[in-house]
């Protein structure tokens, strides 16, 4: 009933772990795949060894997460000899990569490709990268980037991640599919800050983090919904997905998978398969038998 | 409803420190005239506003009163050292798994690990206490535990007898066939001599590890041993989960999550 095909990649669902959230080391992506994830999303890999922010790096406060963490990562060059490939998990793996400068988000495709992940993912999105301009609110940028991507991902499908802090997110979106992505993911974190009112600073170590969690939701679906309208690319709908109705809703926005990410601090590694049978139950219920039937009918 | 209520243990609460005591040379512990609901072996984050947040394991716990034990190594505990009664720090939890607290027992605590295993050294019935440091300045606990049934090991023999907690170990498992199961914490390496030992003697044991950790509730997976996640999974593993961890004494990961020797991990973060 979930199976699904995204890009060429068969899916046992369509539920798929966000970059960020555990996906630091290859038992931890066994384990998530094992928990029942149809596929699983690396944290993101640059060029280079990078330690991230201090803490505090994540929060949880009401129904908003908060996460400045500051993209740390071993380096696709370690990563390379820890992982030595990545097609021969339980789960389909998407690695995700970023650069500071455009040449070496293709530079960093390349290595990944050498691991023979099922896609590459493109990290254009990170609210809170301390690196110039950024790219993900600039539609000339994002076609650079994805052309450079594409040149050194071989036969590997790409999809672009995309940032909700943009004036208009269908025309980023339609500059990659133009520049040849093969997917989009939608989305990456908003901007956001908590201030602790006892403390009286910012919680974060970092100040100003990503806030994700059921408070995004409505942002994600209705940037997954402007994105469905303007690309013919398949959509990883990602933001705030935490119970089956969340999905089905992601889903009736257009999007073809569901990221979960911060999902997992409210139901535990076992989300997964929870939102898979309350996908399940739904269907039964409403007489759908597979998600084709259902995908994009927000927009009728 | 929808399950999506905040955890309240997740959000940090600034909390005046009631008393500092200096335990030993470098380590200090803060008190906090407050409840906390915790179980032996786990551990709290503790926030200084504007500089960092660490995880620190509960070495005190009454009712309406806890406290953590420092030792002043890096950037945050040393401003940790600096902080006085009537100062606040943020703290969260309590997280992670604990010890099993279950009868005869011996404790093998090195330097300041001893903080972890304090909390169920006070509710077991007599155990026998393996108190380990460098030297004579660093042992903590002396006066807590005087008329607790404890023997003392230093590396240099300022105090008690010379040599290490493992040696000690085998001797006490040795002599006494009723001993069912042994609680440790300190140095990896010793950790995995005391499991060793343990295996040896076909004696039960339970770890509790340290990793790099960021957010305590198993997201950010910076403090993966192996499959495990340390905060969530452990910090308090037992024998048959110690077994199955390759990683356990030989490597830890970075913060950048690059993983290194176990020797090169403590040299990083010391």
């Amino acid at each position: 009933m979930l199976q699904t095909r995204l890009c060429n990649i068969r899916l046992k669902n369509p539920t798929i772990l966000a970059s960020g959230i555990l996906g630091v080391t290859k038992e931890s992506v066994d384990r998530i795949g094992k928990a029942g994830a149809g596929a699983v999303t690396l944290k993101s890999l640059c060029h280079e060894e990078r330690k991230g922010f201090d803490n505090p790096t994540m929060f949880a406060y009401d129904g908003t997460f908060l996460n400045a963490v500051g993209l740390p990562g071993q380096g696709i060059d370690s990563a390379i000899r820890d992982f030595k490939r990545l097609d021969n998990l339980s789960v389909p793996v998407i690695g995700s990569i970023y650069g500071y400068r455009i040449e070496q988000f293709g530079q960093v495709a390349k290595k990944m490709a050498s691991l023979n992940p099922s896609m590459i993912e493109v990290d254009i999105s990170c609210p809170h990268m301390d690196y110039g301009k950024p790219y993900y609110a600039d539609a000339g940028l994002t076609a650079k980037i994805t052309k450079a991507v594409k040149k050194n991902a071989g036969r590997i499908p790409v999809s672009i991640k995309l940032s909700p802090n943009v004036y208009d997110i269908k025309e980023i979106a339609h500059a990659a599919e133009k520049s040849g992505a093969n997917a989009i993911t939608a989305i990456n974190a908003a901007s956001g800050m908590v201030i602790d009112i006892q403390a009286r600073k910012p919680v974060l170590a970092n100040k100003i983090g990503g806030v994700t969690g059921p408070a995004l939701k409505p942002i994600a679906v209705r940037c997954v919904y402007e994105v469905y309208e303007t690309v013919k690319i398949p959509i990883i709908g990602t933001g705030g997905v935490t119970y089956g109705k969340d999905a089905v809703e992601m889903i009736m926005a257009g999007a073809t998978c569901v990221g979960i990410g911060s999902g997992i601090y409210y139901r535990g590694i076992g989300i997964f398969r929870k939102v898979c049978d309350e996908m399940t139950a739904w269907m039964k219920k409403n007489k759908v038998r597979n998600l084709n039937e259902i995908r994009g009918e927000g927009h009728k | 409803m929808s399950n999506n209520e905040l955890k309240k243990n997740d959000i940090p609460q600034m909390l005046e420190i009631s008393d500092v005591v200096q335990e030993a040379k470098e380590q200090k512990s803060f008190f906090f005239r407050h409840p906390i609901d915790c179980k032996p072996g786990q551990f709290t984050m503790v926030w200084i506003p504007g500089l960092d947040e660490k995880p620190m394991a509960v070495s005190y716990w009454k009712r309406n009163e806890f406290a953590f034990t420092s030792k002043a190594i890096g950037k945050f505990t040393n401003s940790l050292d600096k902080l006085k009664k009537g100062d606040k720090v943020g703290i969260r939890g309590p997280y992670g798994s604990c010890f099993s607290a279950r009868q005869n027992s011996v404790v093998v605590g090195g330097g300041v690990g001893m903080a972890s295993v304090s909390t169920l050294i006070d509710i077991l019935k007599n155990p026998i206490i393996i108190n380990g440091a460098r030297s004579k300045d660093y042992l903590i606990y002396m006066k807590r535990y005087k008329n607790k049934n404890m023997v003392v090991a230093t590396d240099d023999g300022s105090y008690g007898k010379k040599g290490f907690t493992t040696d000690i170990l085998n001797e006490v498992l040795s002599n006494n066939k009723k001993i069912k199961i042994v609680y440790t914490c300190g140095q990896e390496m010793m950790m995995k001599k005391v499991f060793e030992i343990c295996q040896r003697h076909k004696v039960e044991c339970e770890a509790s590890l340290e990793r790099y950790m960021a957010c305590g509730f198993g997201i950010c997976g910076k403090c993966m041993i192996n499959d495990k996640i340390c905060c969530v999974d452990g910090p308090v593993f037992n024998s048959r989960q110690l077994n199955k961890l390759s990683e356990f004494g030989k490597f830890a990961r970075l913060k950048s999550g690059r993983k290194v020797t176990i020797k090169e991990y403590h040299e990083m973060h010391a």
